[in-house]
């Protein structure tokens, strides 16, 4: 057994879970937050994405005890109370989800990018950077475009600098 | 996944001495590891925990001479801006493993120990003449990958990290399969103080090789033109679901036109 102890969306988790626990169940069974998702399992679909100490990871391929220590974000951490952060937002605004099952995975993929390039994105970079992300239902068309108003608006209302997107 | 005990090692040597307990093996990002063991295909008894050492981590590049620590993730590797300079080819190289996700965790000791016959970091050691450092030796890529997942690493043995000297120019090209990403055919070319040498990965029924062939053309005349006409045997090419042995004879000579137009781009 491993005692585990993680800084979940800001709160303490301490908890005494067998070594193959996977993140991902430590964070759903044990936690109760269940927004981070189960797809493949096989380390391809990206449901089950959250940032350890600032960047986006599969928690199905990572295990709890691995992240012993560490801070992790969760879709139930980005929004503020009843405000959605600003990817969130957008995701709502230009229908980026159809059945949104993939949806925690892509938004916390696409937060961990937007992070990444503070100058901007354009189309060819974000499906790109959604290589680890798949989604049964849309088409991605409005994924894309979903991230890259995030991406301005949240560079608008940092530096002011972002690219103007595809 | 069996079950498993968890240890995290500080040091190198207190990963050693970790190693030897029951069938216990390293833990670095875990990338292939906790998949195989999830489906079971490995069962270790004991997993050691080597990401968190501090020693293992980083690149550091000092005049030509550049040293990248096992545990350095494909991401640290990617977004050096020192080793962009000194070898963009293989930054370029890390920036195309897997995904985001997996460039996070994912290192080059983990890589290049599991030898995967279509992983790319292989060609690029081969490539450059890479030096493999473990806490007991030092192995020349060309003696340290031995065949499809294997090496010629010694049970207990941990590698360290690798040195190369940056070469004059080099590339990189992977045709990638669409799925995982892994290469169908990639082909690191470079030419370095001691000439030209093209290694090839993804393809070979032995896992990642030197096509002395290519290395001949390029060595004349180090363009992609030299290798028009080369015609590589697909007796010793890989054929599975994804590409025959006859495609992927094309298909090497074609990523290694692209790797030289991109190394003298
Ligand atoms: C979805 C997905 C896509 C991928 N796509 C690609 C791709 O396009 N190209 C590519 O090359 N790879 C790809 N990979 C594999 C990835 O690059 C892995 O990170 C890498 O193969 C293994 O590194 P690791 O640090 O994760 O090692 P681990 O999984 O932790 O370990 C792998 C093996 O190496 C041993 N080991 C680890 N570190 C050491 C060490 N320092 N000394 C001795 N032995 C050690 C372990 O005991 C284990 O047997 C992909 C993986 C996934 C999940
Ligand atoms: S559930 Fe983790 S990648 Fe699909
Ligand atoms: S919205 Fe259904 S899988 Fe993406």
């Amino acid at each position: 057994m491993s005692d585990v102890s993680l800084t979940v969306n800001g709160r303490n988790v301490k908890a005494s879970v067998e070594d193959r626990t996977l993140l991902v169940h430590f964070l759903r069974e044990h936690v109760g937050l269940t927004g981070t998702h189960v797809g493949c399992d096989t380390s391809q679909c990206g449901a089950c994405i959250v940032h350890v100490d600032g960047k986006a990871v599969k928690s199905c391929t990572m295990l709890a005890a691995q992240a012993s220590g560490s801070t992790v974000v969760t879709i139930e951490g980005l929004a503020n109370g009843a405000e959605l952060h600003p990817v969130q937002a957008a995701f709502k605004e230009n229908h980026g989800l159809q059945c949104g099952f993939c949806t925690p995975g892509m938004i916390m993929s696409a937060t961990d990018m937007i992070r990444r390039y503070p100058e901007g994105l354009d189309e060819a970079t974000v499906r790109a950077e959604l290589e680890g992300n798949i989604c049964r239902c849309t088409g991605y068309h409005n994924i894309v475009k979903a991230i890259l108003a995030a991406s301005q608006a949240m560079s608008k209302a940092g530096k002011g600098k972002a690219k103007k997107a595809a | 996944m069996y079950s498993v005990n968890y240890h995290r090692a500080s040091s190198v040597a207190d990963a050693a001495k970790l190693l030897k307990s029951g069938d216990a093996k390293l833990l670095s990002g875990g990338m292939t590891l906790i998949p195989a063991m999830k489906t079971r295909l490995a069962a270790p008894s004991d997993l050691v925990d080597i990401s968190r050492i501090a020693a293992l981590a980083g690149v550091t590049v000092s005049g030509k001479t550049v040293t990248i620590g096992a545990a350095t993730t494909h991401h640290d590797v990617a977004t050096n801006a020192k080793l962009a300079k000194a070898c963009p080819a293989l930054t370029h190289l890390a920036s195309h493993i897997g995904d985001p996700q997996v460039r996070h965790k994912g290192t080059i000791g983990g890589s290049i120990a599991n030898n995967d016959p279509a992983a790319d970091y292989p060609a690029a050691m081969l490539a450059l003449d890479a030096t493999i450092i473990t806490n007991k030796r030092k192995v020349q890529a060309s003696k340290f990958f031995t065949g499809l997942f294997e090496t010629a690493l010694k049970d207990g043995e941990i590698v360290t990290g690798v040195s190369f000297t940056a070469p004059a120019k080099a590339g990189y090209a992977k045709f990638p399969n669409p799925a995982s990403r892994y290469a169908i055919a990639g082909v690191f070319a470079a030419k370095g103080k001691d000439g030209v040498r093209v290694a090839v990965t993804g393809a070979g029924e032995n896992g990642v090789f030197r096509s002395k062939e290519m290395e001949a053309a390029l060595a004349k005349k180090f363009e992609a033109p030299a290798l028009d006409g080369i015609k590589l045997s697909a007796s010793d090419m890989m054929g599975d679901l994804h590409a025959s042995p006859e495609y992927r004879a094309n298909l090497v000579a074609v990523m290694a036109k692209r790797a030289v137009a991109a190394a003298n781009g």
